[in-house]
């Protein structure tokens, strides 16, 4: 499953021309029981165009909060999000208005359960009046076989394993033609094995697409695999605490676990991740 | 990968499949051990159940009944209210349902009187719906449509309104009007719920309608013929033949099994994404 290595290794940003993300000084308050939470503060972040930047943090720590201002789905207090130079959100305008240049791939997956994976993957374009069901369907036949989803175009995503489940999803967002792919810990749910075949074959659709990715995620290995920088998140209120270059070279595959710039990547990033994470356990947050 | 997706994409055949399956097996054999019961509990005079008539007695009251129109006509009644108020509460509730989920502003309105109308049994409405309405036909039918519309009302309230978020989130994200998200999410993500709604609202239909026949006189200008199930139970009970109540009694047993089978069947029909599970 080695990417083939005639695929050439482009440096994030400099071959796609769109979906840089511009966060800045971007402020999230909200009201809980327990009073006023600032979830995040002044966050700054710049997410270039096409590169894979992973978003490591603390559980609760804001990160999802981030991704949620970013496709629309929540407002912001203060701070301004831009895509490609155009204003999301910002003071006069709080919430972005959700739409298909930023596709989310959510958790724990939202496959409409009673949508076959075909009628899933076409759903998008029908919905923006570009293409009629047959058209979409034709199409999204295509990007299933290129990512390797053959023969269960007319299951329903309850039939088939998570792992496939998860893919057929991104090949769902990846049918809007998005700038941005947000994906919030989508491969959290699965096993070590099934994951290391997902990273993989992410890369591998990552490869083909070059769209720009804001993967949120937990696991810091996950992080220095699959991404071109990993920005570690202080715990709440959630802003940049180090953000990493990763310098191995892409394509990657799994070797490169083993290789010893991944192992000095990762003890110098560790001490990070965890130091939050204390932080965030005696704070006593939880999940949100 | 190829091999992966090959094997995921069929499910293996299932082994042998026979008519004598065992679940089928075992519901013959509890329906035999429970008529045995019965037929020895009336013999051997067992108490409480030693005043019920036995089985083979009820059969023979029972059989030249198979041919006799009144019978029949009594279960043609009866289904007819069912099926006429059931469906009109399909027809409303599903409606209402869906708008107080939807609507914030017509939840506001019509719940506190909806909440307040629900805990009045469906039969302490009789005696105001025979006044109410016209006939008495469409008085037993109003009845029976309210023991069905609450059901369906608060399923289809509840199943609505527990879709989860994220749908909404995807389908707003990939460009939907609120007219896709009305049809294409909530439409079916609500209908696992209709499904569960009408089989209960089903049961109760039946229950309301055979007490509503019995109240109000079956409705009928002929006693004794065009009464329904209901009547048909009281009638026998007034005449003295313990059999024909039993009779009545088993008639609505499988007039109730075959109307929630045939909406068992329908739903899974209409979902066919719950069936893999």
């Amino acid at each position: 499953m080695n990417a083939p290595s005639s695929m050439r290794s482009a440096p994030a940003g400099q071959h796609a021309s769109k979906g840089a993300i511009r966060i800045q000084n971007v402020d999230k308050m909200y009201y809980a029981r327990e009073g006023a939470v600032q979830a995040v503060s002044d966050c700054s972040l710049d997410i270039r165009a096409g590169e894979i930047c992973m978003i490591v943090g603390p559980s609760g720590c804001g990160k999802t909060t981030l991704l949620n201002a970013i496709a629309g789905f929540h407002d912001i207090t203060g701070g301004t999000i831009s895509l490609d130079g155009e204003l999301l959100c910002g003071p006069e305008k709080p919430k972005a208005e959700p739409g298909p240049d930023r596709v989310v791939v959510f958790q724990n997956g939202a496959l409409f359960p009673w949508k076959t994976n075909l009628e899933n993957v076409a759903f998008g374009p029908v919905m923006q009046g570009k293409m009629t069901w047959a058209q979409a369907r034709e199409k999204a036949r295509g990007m299933m076989a290129d990512a390797g989803l053959v023969g269960v175009e007319h299951n329903y995503p309850g039939e088939v394993s998570s792992g496939m489940r998860r893919r057929v999803e991104i090949v769902r967002a990846l049918m809007n033609d998005p700038k941005v792919l947000l994906l919030d810990e989508p491969f959290r749910a699965l096993d070590s094995l099934t994951k290391s075949v997902m990273h993989e074959a992410l890369l591998e659709i990552y490869y083909k697409n070059k769209v720009t990715i804001f993967f949120i995620t937990h696991d810091l290995e996950e992080a220095i695999f699959l991404g071109h920088r990993v920005a570690i998140m202080t715990t709440r209120p959630c802003k940049p605490k180090k953000i990493l270059e990763v310098d191995i070279p892409h394509p990657r595959n799994y070797s490169v676990l083993t290789s010893p710039r991944f192992r000095s990547l990762m003890e110098e990033t560790v001490n990070a991740v965890h130091e939050e994470a204390v932080k965030a356990f005696e704070a006593g947050e939880k999940e949100m | 990968m190829s091999a992966v997706v090959a094997s995921a994409a069929r499910p293996r055949p299932r082994p042998g499949k026979s008519i004598f399956r065992h679940h089928v097996v075992r519901a013959v054999i509890s329906i035999a051990v429970f008529l045995v019961l019965w037929e020895l509990g009336s013999r051997l005079k067992a108490p409480w159940v030693g005043d019920v008539p036995p089985p083979t007695v009820v059969m023979n009251t029972w059989l030249p009944l198979l041919t006799d129109q009144g019978y029949w006509y009594s279960w043609y009644q009866s289904s007819r209210r069912v099926l006429s108020g059931f469906l009109a509460a399909m027809l409303i509730g599903i409606p209402f349902g869906l708008a107080m989920a939807t609507s914030r502003f017509f939840h506001d309105v019509t719940f506190p009187v909806f909440e307040i109308l629900r805990p009045v049994p469906p039969l302490a409405w009789v005696p105001a719906s025979i006044i109410f309405w016209p006939t008495q036909e469409l008085s037993i039918t109003f009845v029976t449509f309210l023991g069905a519309f609450y059901t369906i009302v608060i399923n289809v309230l509840g199943g609505a309104r527990s879709i989860d978020v994220r749908y909404f989130q995807a389908a707003q994200s990939m460009g939907s009007s609120s007219w896709d998200i009305f049809r294409r999410i909530i439409l079916p993500g609500t209908l696992p719920s209709i499904v569960v709604g009408s089989a209960v609202g089903m049961g109760i239909t039946w229950e309301v309608v055979v007490a509503a026949e019995m109240i109000s006189g079956g409705g009928s200008q002929a006693a004794g013929t065009g009464g329904g199930l209901g009547f048909f139970i009281w009638n026998s009970y007034v005449g003295g033949s313990y059999e024909q109540i039993v009779v009545g009694m088993i008639s609505i047993g499988v007039a109730g099994y075959f109307s929630s089978e045939l909406l068992r069947w329908l739903g899974k029909y209409v979902t066919p994404w719950l069936r893999v599970r």
